[in-house]
């Protein structure tokens, strides 16, 4: 198809000539206002890391800072699979319910002698599974995501207390304890493996046609279909990747615990991750928003509990404060990017 | 009948949306007691003036709506309604999940304090539905209604209402031919008592059988009104047609010289309901047109080819070869692409940058192993795509949805482009775009012919339907009703186009 760009593009060359000036102060715009979305919540982030070090002056220690992200790692892998799945417009309710399985399957695994680093695959595969059975249901039966995965946060919840008989299984001996509780180069695992998380999904999300089809679909699921995508292998693939980042959720939980308990582990978690990606400025009928923004999400949801902490305040007012910052946080996120954003 | 004072004046009304005059100073005076049919081509302002006197729309200041011979300012539906005037539209505007009587009475419930009156709603509505001689109840619910039975609700929501002036926008276009004589004897009752009714249509047959008056509008304004003996089809698609050809649309290839052989064909294309038994053929380097009204099934027609929709019947083949379309992506992997008519909910990802959008078809095929990007491929398709196709844009990581309707559309022709078809389907390929990008269009369709692509047109603009192309099929009721140009065929005009879309010469016969 050259002979027709050769065609008009002579006729063009005047009219974008005359437009560079006005296109250069449009663009220094458009790029501006990318960047504030990209920061998105990263100042909320910061002016809550200095309230709480002016309140309780130990905030901002090397320490405590890497107790925080060790305690936003895990709502950072969940939240990372729930980004996928928010981006196509769709919404994973499970993944609390499927961490408690998986750990329990990791626990179970890391019980066979001599062979307990099995655990740790067969945790993931088996949030894999269970991620696959969400998007097989929700991909191919065409049913709501809402639905198929509240149905799955029971059922999966029941596994998880089948598998262990109902009662709290323990290894002392966990081969992959480390996991849990050593660090490598003065950094605890579990955020390297959460940063790993992140890192991985920005790979799929930006530098990969995946990643184009995830946003496409989310934006215009009909225009993705006319487009020849292949939306229902984008939505199993989401629902399968959110799966498997609770199972790896799973493996961190139990290497952290040494244990595993179907009825207690991860309940509501699918609510922290959601609040995460809501609050990382990403679309909740899908197409817009980076994992990046997750991340901030997720620890400024681990900096409000740590802080809270510090400075003293009660359990019961940690709910409500957190509660409102979330709704604060989005609803000044919506007046700032006016008209620009759909949340 | 026209005796009597006019319950309706339309006064000099225009309407300008941004870019676009819809109306000017258009008039229209109805009478009580009379059928008073509105025609016009797809665009010419039919609905615009419709929504107008319905409040949907604000009219340019400066123009008038007298009733019953006093000015009125109609600035919203409910205004619309306390003066008495309702509009029953194509696309029915009622809540299936409720019953009749609801229905009816949606908003102005009767209560009996804070609760609904439930039996009070049923009574008065029963009184009305007998009154026009229906067999169902005010209690039905209306999912369980055919389409001709919601349209007596809709009618019938109109007199609870006290209407006297009722608006209808082509209503036999779902219904069956008996469902439509059982209508026009309700509209003649409904004259005889007294209502106005405007009576929009497309068919000629309609039109002689009910209407005492015509009016005619063409490009937003009024081209004049036929009364009585005057009403005749060639007057009517004179007036409707009425403009002369711009050299605007001249058309630059010659088909006769450059047509090839037939690369591409579709057999007895149906989906049992919109469109049926369509079968035509594509010659390499010919430009065919789809001409016919809306609600004709030109659209669907082409969803069905497309793979977007399920058809009952038919067959593709594309130079000889039997295609088997299930999805759009098996249409698109044969070379068989499609141009939505809806760029804006089908069609573009309004959030993604520009290169995302121009590069989305063909992304897997440029892409490393594993499904990797290739960013240096596609920044400079994008790069070639606006140069090519003078989209005016800052960059490439503009998102698409904040470009103008023609900057738009030439990124979704680029992205189709990009996988180098050899059927390209156009659904409205100039809808909502301005003039220069038009013809840029219109430039770029008859290179593409040159150059051996099938491309196949579907317009509402005559003008541009008969500029552009070697051939066009004409569709009415879901059929393909007639061609002209090619062999044997009436030449590609204006009227002849007309004519057989509306099905002018089977009235007259």
């Amino acid at each position: 198809m050259t002979s027709p760009n050769e065609s008009s593009a002579g006729m063009q060359a005047t009219g974008v000539k005359g437009a560079d000036a006005a296109s250069q102060s449009l663009q220094r715009r458009l790029a501006w206002r990318s960047t504030l979305q990209a920061i998105g919540m990263l100042p909320v982030l910061i002016i809550l890391g200095i309230v709480f070090e002016l309140m309780s002056g130990r905030f901002l220690s090397f320490q405590n800072l890497s107790i925080v992200m060790q305690q936003a790692s895990i709502n950072t892998v969940l939240a990372a699979g729930m980004t996928f799945v928010i981006l196509t417009g769709g919404i994973d309710l499970s993944v609390g319910s499927i961490l408690a399985a998986s750990a329990m399957v990791a626990i179970l695994g890391s019980l066979i002698p001599d062979w307990g680093m099995l655990g740790i695959p067969a945790a993931l595969l088996a949030g894999l599974g269970l991620g696959l059975v969400n998007g097989a249901l929700i991909a191919f039966a065409k049913l709501p995501p809402f639905i198929v995965t509240l149905g799955s946060l029971t059922a999966v919840r029941g596994l998880a207390r089948l598998l262990g008989g109902d009662t709290t299984q323990f290894n002392p001996q966990l081969p992959f304890a480390f996991i849990g509780n050593g660090t490598l180069f003065g950094l605890p695992w579990l955020v390297w493996i959460a940063f790993a998380v992140v890192i991985i999904s920005w790979f799929i999300l930006r530098r990969t046609v995946l990643g184009v089809h995830i946003y496409a679909v989310g934006g215009n699921p009909d225009a993705a279909r006319l487009t020849g995508i292949k939306v229902w292998a984008v939505l199993l693939f989401v629902y399968a990747f959110s799966g498997l980042a609770a199972g790896l959720g799973g493996v961190m939980s139990a290497a952290r615990l040494f244990a595993a308990n179907g009825l207690q582990l991860g309940q509501s978690y699918e609510l922290d991750a959601i609040a995460a990606v809501i609050l990382g400025g990403t679309s909740f009928v899908g197409g817009i928003g980076s994992i990046w923004g997750t991340l901030i999400g997720a620890l400024i949801i681990a900096i409000l509990s740590n802080g809270l902490i510090l400075v003293g305040v009660s359990d019961i007012w940690q709910f409500i404060i957190k509660g409102l910052v979330i709704i604060g946080a989005v609803a000044l996120d919506r007046y700032r990017l006016k008209g620009s954003a759909r949340t | 009948m026209t005796g009597s004072a006019p319950i309706l004046e339309m006064k000099d009304i225009s309407k300008t949306f941004p870019g676009v005059k819809a109306l000017s100073n258009v008039s229209l005076t109805v009478y009580p007691g009379e059928i008073h049919a509105l025609m016009g081509e797809n665009g010419a302002g039919k609905s615009t003036l419709m929504k107008i006197l319905s409040g949907a729309y604000q009219a340019d200041s400066g123009g008038e709506i007298r009733i019953n011979g006093q000015p009125v300012t109609i600035d919203g539906p409910l205004t619309a309604r306390h003066h008495g005037i309702s509009i029953i539209y194509q696309e029915l505007s009622l809540a299936p999940n409720l019953s009749v009587a609801e229905n009816m009475l949606l908003g102005r419930e009767h209560t009996s304090g804070p609760m609904v009156d439930r039996r009070s709603m049923e009574k008065a509505c029963q009184t009305v539905l007998e009154r026009l001689g229906v067999h169902f109840k005010a209690t039905t619910k209306v999912s369980e209604l055919s389409m001709a039975e919601r349209q007596l609700v809709e009618i019938a929501r109109a007199l609870i209402a006290n209407s006297r002036i009722l608006v209808m926008d082509e209503p036999t276009t779902s219904l069956s031919s008996r469902e439509t004589e059982a209508m026009f004897a309700l509209v003649r009752q409904l004259r005889a008592e007294g209502l106005a009714i405007i009576y929009i249509s497309h068919r000629m047959a309609e039109i002689y059988e009910l209407a005492e008056r015509v009016s005619v509008l063409r490009d937003g304004s009024y081209v004049g009104t036929l009364v009585g003996d005057e009403i005749s089809a060639e007057r009517l698609v004179q007036m409707m047609v009425g403009r002369d050809l711009s050299s605007f649309y001249k058309k630059e290839h010659d088909a006769h010289q450059s047509r090839g052989p037939v690369m591409f064909a579709v057999r007895s294309m149906g989906d049992g309901v919109r469109v049926h038994d369509c079968s035509f053929e594509l010659h390499e380097g010919e430009v065919l047109g789809i001409a016919g009204l809306v609600g004709a099934g030109r659209t669907e027609l082409a969803r069905l080819i497309y793979g977007a929709d399920p058809r009952t019947t038919g067959e593709v083949f594309l130079e000889g070869k039997r295609l088997s379309i299930a999805e759009p992506e098996d249409a698109i992997e044969a070379g068989v692409v499609y141009l939505t008519e809806d760029r804006k909910n089908l069609g573009l990802f309004l959030d993604l940058t520009v290169r995302d959008n121009v590069n989305v078809n063909v992304l897997s095929r440029d892409a490393r192993a594993g499904g990797v990007l290739n960013l240096k491929t596609a920044k400079q398709r994008a790069a070639a795509a606006i140069r090519a196709l003078g989209i005016r844009v800052a960059g490439d990581v503009v998102p698409v949805g904040s470009l103008s309707g023609g900057n738009q559309q030439k990124v979704l022709l680029s992205r189709l482009l990009e996988t180098k078809p050899k059927v390209l389907i156009l659904d409205e390929p100039t809808r909502g775009v301005d003039i220069g990008a038009k013809s840029e269009i219109y430039r770029l369709i008859d290179s593409l012919a040159r150059n051996g692509v099938g491309v196949i047109v579907i317009s509402s603009e005559l003008p541009e339907i008969v500029g552009i192309c070697d051939r066009v099929l004409v569709m009415r009721e879901g059929r393909l009703a007639g061609e002209v140009g090619g062999a044997g065929h009436p030449p590609v005009t204006q009227e002849n186009i007309i004519t057989i879309a509306t099905g002018v010469r089977e009235a007259a016969e």
